[in-house]
């Protein structure tokens, strides 16, 4: 039997995105590919349609300027203290992406319908703000359980393509492990495959420490995986990296204008011997 | 009275306002609230629990990100935070953008867990520094979360009060509107007049807000102030570099 060779480049990584993919995107917070991310500016990849899961950052600002994005679905897109996305910003302004704004949990909970493979899950609370209106995938419906009236929002299922973010180890077999990040299992049960960088890939399978199983996301659900270390640059990462915020201060100043914006394309993503 | 030392009192207060909670969670980008529960837990025990969204040594949830969600739903968070771009009187909050939605100019990050949160957690204080006609709005251009519902809608939770560099105003739930409780020592109830956008009710003699307790401040400089730092760099620089100064 043939084993699926798991580790790729971060160019096949990017390669393996097609035009057009349904993306699912970690927040800020959760482990980020910024690596894959700027693989994918280099490809040129079109018409992504990025799910923030449940927001995003400047991994969607990034790809947004670049014009790889058609559609945003997702609760926010901040920079947190460093200020409005620029590119974002003005992409709503000008009407260039199709927004799908949603609420953090409306996110998870259509994630978790694709998981258990039904057609929706019904949530509290949404009734009486703007959003509900705006949504395509959302109805409200009566709790079929009440004799009383008792509107609840049913949030159609979520079936993202692939979920792409970075995690600290993987070993050769496909196993990633995710620690307590289970919105990254969950993303992944709920799309096709994860294509994952991580920090370090261990030769020994990560099932043969039992202290680890619980934060392990199973080959079963994953695609390609590359060794990408600091792939989550220069966002922080949960697992022991620091953001760089020179580094986010330099983009905030350069991409307030588009020959800024573009100058830092190709400095920090085109130019050889970039980051990965 | 600086910058610094206004943040450092606002942080007492809510802190006052999180003691005999059980559990308070808060957004990611919320470093006052954030601060204030630090320091009420570190000071009072109580709250007991803390979480601080997209911290590592502040949040325990080991469930994923819909953790959070999940506990609010069934009760399990007593306070919680929000903010907006605009707030009206009717306690209704935008996170979306001035304007017509989806053309907002600007745009703000979006909706987060406004939506959903507001609906469910019992005590959810409102806050905004900037207290301004911007901000504080007779009608917000978007719904991001409604501060009141009808009847027939689920609700367990809504606005308790609104906190602002100015003053502090409690929601009322029966009239769905906003009474000035204080004023804080930096301004006056003509300033607040001046500059709120809505209408909102008042005694005749609004007390003003009581300078922040110095047991609290004393534990916000010292044993709390590394924690801050932990969860909020850049913001514990801008309100301790004084204290650093001093020191």
């Amino acid at each position: 039997m043939l084993t699926e060779d798991y580790v790729v480049t971060i160019d096949e990584i990017a390669a393996a995105v097609p035009d057009g993919a349904k993306l699912a995107i970690p927040a800020d917070y959760a482990g980020v590919s910024m690596a894959a991310t700027r693989a994918l500016i280099r490809r040129k990849v079109k018409d992504l349609h990025l799910i923030g899961t449940p927001t995003c950052g400047l991994q969607g600002e990034l790809l947004i300027g670049a014009g790889c994005v058609s559609k945003l679905e997702s609760s926010a897109l901040t920079l947190g203290e460093y200020g409005p996305a620029p590119q974002f910003t003005k992409a709503v302004r000008d009407g260039s992406i199709n927004l799908v704004d949603a609420t953090c949990p409306a996110i998870h909970a259509g994630l978790q319908a694709a998981q258990k493979g039904i057609p929706f899950m019904p949530l509290r609370g949404i009734i009486g703000s703007d959003i509900l209106g705006h949504h395509p995938d959302w109805k409200t419906i009566q709790n079929p359980f009440s004799e009383e009236e008792d509107p609840i929002v049913a949030i159609a299922a979520i079936k993202p393509d692939i979920a792409l973010f970075h995690a600290p180890l993987a070993d050769r077999e496909g196993n990633v492990w995710v620690g307590r990040k289970r919105e990254l299992i969950n993303m992944t049960h709920a799309s096709k495959h994860a294509f994952v960088t991580v920090d370090k890939i261990s030769e020994t399978n990560l099932f043969d420490d039992e202290t680890m199983a619980a934060g392990i996301l199973p080959a079963l659900y994953v695609g390609k995986i590359c060794e990408a270390p600091g792939g989550s640059w220069p966002l922080p990462f949960w697992y022991g990296g620091k953001e760089d915020g020179d580094h986010l201060r330099t983009y905030m100043q350069m991409a307030q204008s588009d020959e800024g914006f573009s100058d830092y394309l190709d400095q920090y993503i085109f130019a050889e011997g970039t980051r990965t | 009275m600086s910058l610094a030392d206004e943040r450092k009192a606002l942080i007492c207060l809510i802190a006052e306002l999180l003691r005999g909670s059980n559990h308070v969670a808060v957004g990611a980008a919320s470093p006052i609230p954030g601060a204030a529960a630090l320091l009420a837990k570190a000071v009072w025990g109580s709250p007991r629990f803390v979480n601080i969204l997209g911290s590592v040594s502040n949040n325990f949830f080991t469930g994923g990100g819909g953790e959070l969600f999940d506990c609010a739903a069934q009760g399990r968070i007593d306070a919680f935070f929000l903010g907006g771009g605009q707030i009206d009187g009717g306690g209704n909050i935008n996170l979306m953008g001035r304007g017509e939605y989806p053309h907002v100019a600007p745009r703000w990050p979006g909706t987060f867990g406004s939506a959903y949160l507001y609906f469910l957690i019992p005590k959810v204080i409102l806050f905004r520094e900037e207290h301004s006609k911007r901000t504080l709005v007779e009608k917000v251009d978007f719904i991001s979360a409604p501060g009141t519902s009808d009847e027939k809608t689920y609700r367990k939770g809504g606005p308790y009060g609104l906190l602002t560099s100015k003053g502090f105003f409690l929601f009322d739930k029966d009239r769905k509107r906003f009474r000035l409780e204080s004023v804080h020592p930096t301004s006056s109830l003509e300033d607040i007049l001046d500059n709120t956008g809505f209408s909102f009710d008042y005694a005749d003699t609004v007390p003003q807000t009581a300078p922040p307790d110095p047991i609290l401040l004393a534990a916000l400089e010292q044993e709390v102030q590394s924690k801050v730092a932990e969860v909020y760099p850049n913001f514990a620089d801008s309100i301790f570099a004084n204290t650093a100064e001093n020191a």
